[in-house]
């Protein structure tokens, strides 16, 4: 079961293939990163942060790795077409790990902002990323390090002070692969002093082979920035993604996140955010819909620095037939952080008595001056209400997607852009419906 | 005149335990039933046998309602034939409006009629002219399903929901509990506006209060599970001055 060994054996033959299309920065910390991860190897089953996630057994496959920059001739827009109207988004595509220009980006983008390759902005602007790669996911696990280690490009979003995007920025990001597939992207997203952005990923693969895929994203907001970040999954059972989204934010800053699960295979989610600054607030929410075998597993930490800041977590799972799913959250309140206000929900629904909810609600507090509240619970759907309906004349399965609509909506109406939010209330309803086939959108699956 | 509901001999367990010791009652169309008794009698099992809910179980007996078999129908499927329970306790559903809900109902009903889909516009109309007549607030129907709503309030929305669904048979299981008088008049006022000659009522009541405002044409005594009295409207004033006692003392458990 050693297959670290496989991968730092393919790391050690294959250095100067990885390195040589990559800028300094990249590979500066990739030496650091690759140190680390020899060290650590995949977590282990009696690791308690992936108790419930097998993660060492998805390396077992051997996947491809596209080391050399093979371009793969790979046309967004034909992989990708956006089938809701009124998403007048601006489309940047990840297609495997390499980043590819969308076609509809007319508007010119305002003066200063940097949106495109992280390897090229990495290689052209070394002096400004410097500070910010790496800096938070550097103290990551394993998989922050293995991802560190092979990383070759990704998306840079860099935003000087004052500066605002009002056009969504929607980031797809796909496997596209004749063989099973292993990527790994990275993510780097800089607001300045009162910038502002709305992002939204849109995570999906494009055919059916195996495939893994690994995503750091580190976040960094200045004094007074907003942004809202959501990212719906849309993969397939065959799809693996080990997500890790790193938030560090200072004084008065926002940061809305929704992480939508909609169909997948293995999915470990990872969110930390430090509430670096006075009076930052943050609100991250979750909602996960499962059947079959699938698994999501969401971990959250919402760390408080500072005093006067407050944040508010939300994740909401349906899990049918025989999916598993893990809820770790855990809210830390350094001492000093007086004045805070915190709040933690959990709510799970479980369809099948074969379903699995692991949920574990944390809370670790060091300051005496502070509100804090988290709950979390596990159930079925209302029994009472589904007769109540009955009786009324509906039948009992649009009863139950009544209800099981009713529930996730709560998470989608925290989404504060109408056009996403009105297309996730209809994905997630025809989900319900069976409706969903893998990914909406390419046009490879239709 | 042929009869709306025949209940023969009908028992009902919940849990094993049974309940309905061999009920038998006729409802013809436009008749006003009443059922009282003392608590624990079997009067909210009867009700819900009738509408199918899925804890009790029928062990005997048959209800045939307009020349069919009831309880070969699921809960829906009587609900689409005209059987309304406006319930002793209205259920919350949060994050369901009660415009979704009752257009969910209302278009279930339709398709099992084989009539199209009722248009946005008509059905929003329909709402406000059916929420006129038990006085609710516009607000309220925009909220989720009784969620939030004062007791009072729940038992006008279930005579609204009543007044959408258009039932023949309508049974009212304590719907004067936790009313104020006001509110009962308000009520009871609704349910006899949509009263006519082809629907009828089954009224289920602790008291005689009620049926002050809703008035019955047969007045039936529940106790241990059978029906142990039935005479007219008076014998609801006499259960009123005399108490239950004298029925439990006439029949044994």
């Amino acid at each position: 079961m050693n297959h670290e060994k496989e991968y730092i054996e393919i790391f050690d033959r294959h250095r100067q293939l990885i390195e040589e299309p990559c800028a300094r920065l990249l590979n500066i910390e990739r030496e650091k990163a690759f140190i680390k991860f020899k060290a650590l190897g995949f977590p282990k089953s009696n690791d308690e942060q992936y108790r419930h996630s097998n993660v060492a057994k998805l390396f077992a496959t051997d996947f491809g790795m596209n080391l050399g920059r093979i371009n793969i001739n790979a046309s967004p827009a034909e992989l990708f077409t956006c089938d809701v109207p009124n998403l007048n988004t601006r489309q940047e595509f990840l297609i495997n790990d390499s980043y590819y220009k969308g076609g509809n980006n007319k508007k010119e983008l305002p003066e200063g902002v940097l949106l495109g390759s992280l390897n090229d902005f990495a290689e052209s602007s070394h002096e400004l990323l410097a500070p910010y790669y790496n800096r938070l996911a550097g103290n990551g696990d394993s998989i922050a390090q293995f991802n560190t280690s092979f990383v070759q490009d990704g998306l840079l979003l860099y935003i000087p002070r004052g500066v605002e995007i009002e056009e969504t920025i929607q980031i797809v990001t796909m496997l596209h692969s004749g063989i099973d597939m292993m990527s790994n992207r990275r993510l780097l997203i800089i607001l300045g002093e009162n910038a502002k952005a709305n992002i939204l990923i849109c995570d999906h693969s494009s055919n059916n082979n195996k495939s893994l895929s690994t995503q750091v994203s580190e976040i960094f907001l200045a004094d007074g920035a907003q942004l809202n970040l959501y990212e719906i999954e849309e993969t397939d059972n065959n799809n693996a993604r080990l997500a890790q989204l790193y938030v560090r934010q200072n004084s008065n800053s926002r940061f809305n996140h929704c992480n939508v699960t909609l169909t997948n295979g293995f999915t470990r989610n990872l969110t930390e955010v430090v509430l670096d600054g006075e009076g930052a607030e943050t609100d991250i929410s979750g909602l996960v819909i499962n059947d079959k075998q699938q698994h999501t597993d969401n971990r959250t930490l919402v760390e408080h620095r500072t005093p006067r800041c407050n944040s508010n977590e939300l994740y909401k799972y349906i899990l049918d037939e025989n999916s598993t799913a893990v809820f770790a959250g855990k809210m830390l309140i350094r001492p000093g952080a007086q004045q805070t206000n915190s709040q933690q929900t959990n709510r799970n629904l479980c369809l099948t008595s074969c379903a699995r909810m692991y949920a574990q609600p944390q809370l670790e507090i060091y300051a005496d001056d502070v509100k804090c509240s988290h709950g979390s619970t596990v159930g079925q759907l209302d029994e009472n209400a589904l007769f109540y309906m009955q009786q009324r004349g509906i039948p009992i399965e649009e009863a139950r997607h009544l209800l099981m609509f009713a529930f996730a909506g709560e998470v989608i109406d925290k989404i504060a852009i109408d056009a996403i939010r009105d297309r996730l209330h209809m994905l997630v309803e025809k989900r319900f419906r069976g409706e969903l086939n893998r990914c909406k959108g390419c046009t490879l699956c239709k | 005149m042929d009869n709306l509901i025949e209940i023969k001999n009908l028992h009902a367990t919940i849990d094993g335990k049974e309940i309905l010791k061999g009920i038998n009652l006729t409802i013809k169309p436009g008749e006003v039933h009443a059922i009282m008794g003392p608590n624990g009698s079997g009067k909210s099992t009867l009700s819900n046998v009738l509408v199918g809910h899925p804890a009790y179980t029928v062990t005997e007996g048959e209800v045939i309602y307009k020349g069919k078999n009831l309880l070969d129908m699921p809960a829906e499927q009587r609900s689409h034939e005209g059987i309304f329970l406006s319930f002793q306790y209205p259920v919350e559903i949060a994050g369901v409006s009660m415009t979704n809900f009752m257009r969910a109902a209302i278009n279930a009903k339709r398709e099992y009629h084989g009539e199209p889909t009722m248009s946005a516009g008509d059905f929003l109309k329909m709402m406000r002219e059916k929420r006129a007549l038990v006085n609710l607030d516009s607000k309220l129907a925009n909220r989720s399903v009784n969620e939030g709503f004062s007791g009072g309030e729940k038992k006008r929305n279930e005579i609204f929901q009543m007044a959408m669904l258009e039932p023949t048979l309508s049974i009212l299981d304590e719907t004067d509990s936790g009313l104020d008088i006001d509110a009962l008049r308000i009520v009871a006022e609704g349910v006899n506006k949509l009263k006519n000659e082809n629907t009828s009522t089954l009224v289920i009541t602790h008291y005689q209060r009620l049926l002050d405002y809703i008035k019955p044409d047969i007045v039936h005594v529940l106790y241990n599970g059978q029906i142990v009295k039935t005479a007219g409207p008076e014998l609801a004033l006499e259960l009123e001055e005399r108490g239950y006692d004298w029925i439990k003392n006439e029949n044994p458990a």
